[in-house]
């Protein structure tokens, strides 16, 4: 039905059942990334600049030199975005990891404490937060008579690993109580301690359940970045606004943004695959 | 009423703390325009996204190759580009070529958010439903088939309303962040909450108050989505499905 026929199995009988599972897995139709879909893309793109070009008035540079042209600096815009996507990640991650661990404190102040923080971070819209930090955080700290500086793009990283921070605590809590109880209980039994049994046992078997969600919360946090152009910062957007105010031909505007949806998403299809074939791969087997 | 409000100026003027929203008529009906503007926004968003994720779901079940595929990439390339530059992708490259006769936009700047944000939250809906028909036993469609249904009353009258219910919880977190990314209409001056308490802001002076109330007023929103859909998840659970 799903074009599911040619999966390959060494199983013998239970075919149907192999099928089932693997299709319940694969988050989605199974289809591979042929040379003709591949195509696809780079055709519309390819169509929107014909579209373009059709409305160019003559006198100037065609619209594939012009993007041409500025693709140093778009290009680099998105290198920023990747780094500040980076940034943040790894700032969410680790102070996410302490709250999701702290969702499952047993002292209950420590527990509801985090829980709020959690809920609040994570039902907050990521512009909020950023514009919260923007505008409410200095642009330097004085420390000890030591002026440092904190420019707009950290601030807005800073902003960015909020959201991430509330996710990732979520993630750790799943992946921590989804690890069957006997597991604690027999480690009890060997004497661990509670902390023992969390760094040692629990958490090596929790980390791959929650790779999977983690990438896919990058993935959004990758796309999230360009929410910093709104706060000013330079990333790709605002770069790639400039270049388009400055060649003021509003034909450029399609190819220019089809441009930048294009490199997300040669950025962030990959990823995404690679977590779908990760969830399959450490999927619990039925 | 008048007395609430003045409490307001009484507080700005003992504690500096300033809620020009409550105490300037003009400030409070934009804030309230606001509100209304990303209510309407919220509303219409989450109408036509579930559409989309129906139609889309129906369609990825498709017999055809060439439907499936579309359906597949359609998902593809919205879940992984970003929702803003989706945004100005439509507002100002499609936009530009919709024009009217006098060079009038025939599409406001509000219709594009919507139809954006739709489109955006549409393709991952359509995974959504796309899950919760899969799980929807194959007996059940093969029962609704031996009583003669045909594969579009099936459809419509039994693989969706149980896909439909297994499917709630995901749609939930879904139309939750739907409601928050409502907020980058912003970018494209849609005069909804963020957009007129920046205007606020830039009169009064007052960010760390308008961003407090921004941040109350969106998770209240969000608040009060999630109890409904909590409540709308009670009233329609199949027994013998789930925990009690």
């Amino acid at each position: 039905m799903r074009g599911l026929n040619q999966i390959a199995t060494d199983l013998p009988v239970l075919n149907t059942a192999a099928l089932n599972r693997i299709q319940t897995f694969a988050g989605g139709a199974r289809l591979t990334l042929t040379p003709a879909l591949g195509l696809l893309l780079i055709a519309c793109f390819a169509a929107s600049i014909g579209v373009a070009q059709a409305q160019a008035a003559s006198g100037h540079p065609s619209v594939l030199a012009t993007l041409w042209k500025w693709m140093p600096l778009i290009l680099k815009g998105f290198v920023f975005n990747i780094a500040i996507s980076f940034l943040a990640m790894a700032i969410g991650t680790f102070f996410g990891m302490f709250l999701g661990l702290a969702q499952i404190s047993l002292f209950r102040p420590v527990r509801k404490g985090a829980w709020f923080a959690t809920h609040f971070f994570r039902n907050a819209p990521w512009l909020v937060l950023l514009f919260y930090c923007m505008f409410l955080l200095p642009f330097k700290f004085t420390l000890f008579g030591v002026t440092i500086p904190f420019p707009d793009w950290m601030k807005a990283t800073l902003g960015l690993s909020l959201p991430v921070m509330a996710n990732v605590s979520e993630i750790v809590r799943g992946a921590i109580q989804s690890i069957p109880t006997g597991q604690w209980e027999s480690a009890y039994s060997l004497a661990f301690n509670r902390r023992q049994t969390l760094w040692m046992i629990i958490l090596p078997q929790g980390v791959k359940r929650m790779l999977p969600p983690w990438m896919n919360v990058y993935c959004i946090l990758a796309v999230g970045t360009v929410l910093a152009s709104v706060v000013g910062v330079q990333e790709v957007m605002t770069l790639t606004g400039d270049a388009l105010s400055a060649e003021n031909r509003p034909e450029l505007l399609m190819p220019f943004y089809g441009f930048v949806l294009l490199l997300f998403f040669a950025y962030c299809y990959p990823i995404a695959r690679w977590t779908v074939a990760m969830e399959r791969k450490y999927a619990v087997k039925i | 009423m008048q007395e609430f409000f003045d409490w307001f100026r009484w507080l700005y003027d003992a504690t500096g703390i300033n809620l020009t929203i409550f105490y300037d008529s003009f400030d409070r009906s934009r804030f309230v325009n606001g509100f209304l503007t990303t209510l309407k926004l919220a509303a219409s968003c989450v109408t036509l996204s579930v559409a989309v994720g129906v139609v889309g779901a129906w369609l990825q079940g498709s017999r055809l190759n060439f439907t499936r595929r579309v359906v597949y990439w359609y998902i593809q390339l919205f879940r992984n580009t970003p929702p803003l530059v989706q945004l100005y992708f439509f507002y100002f490259g499609i936009g530009h070529l919709v024009k009217g006769a006098s060079g009038v936009p025939l599409v406001t700047n509000m219709q594009w958010a919507i139809f954006a944000l739709s489109l955006y939250a549409g393709a991952f809906n359509v995974e959504i439903f796309r899950s919760g028909i899969e799980a929807v036993p194959r007996a059940t469609i093969e029962a609704a088939e031996s009583l003669g249904f045909s594969r579009l009353r099936a459809y419509v009258l039994i693989v969706l309303p149980l896909a439909f219910r297994i499917s709630l919880p995901a749609l939930n977190n879904n139309l939750v962040n739907l409601v928050k990314t409502t907020s980058i209409s912003y970018a494209i001056a849609v005069p909804e909450m963020l957009y007129v308490s920046n205007q606020i802001w830039s009169d009064s002076v007052n960010v760390p108050e308008m961003m407090n109330v921004l941040l109350i007023c969106y998770v209240s929103l969000v608040g009060i989505l999630v109890w409904l859909m909590h409540k709308w998840e009670n009233a329609m659970r199949v027994p013998g499905f789930g925990t009690v």
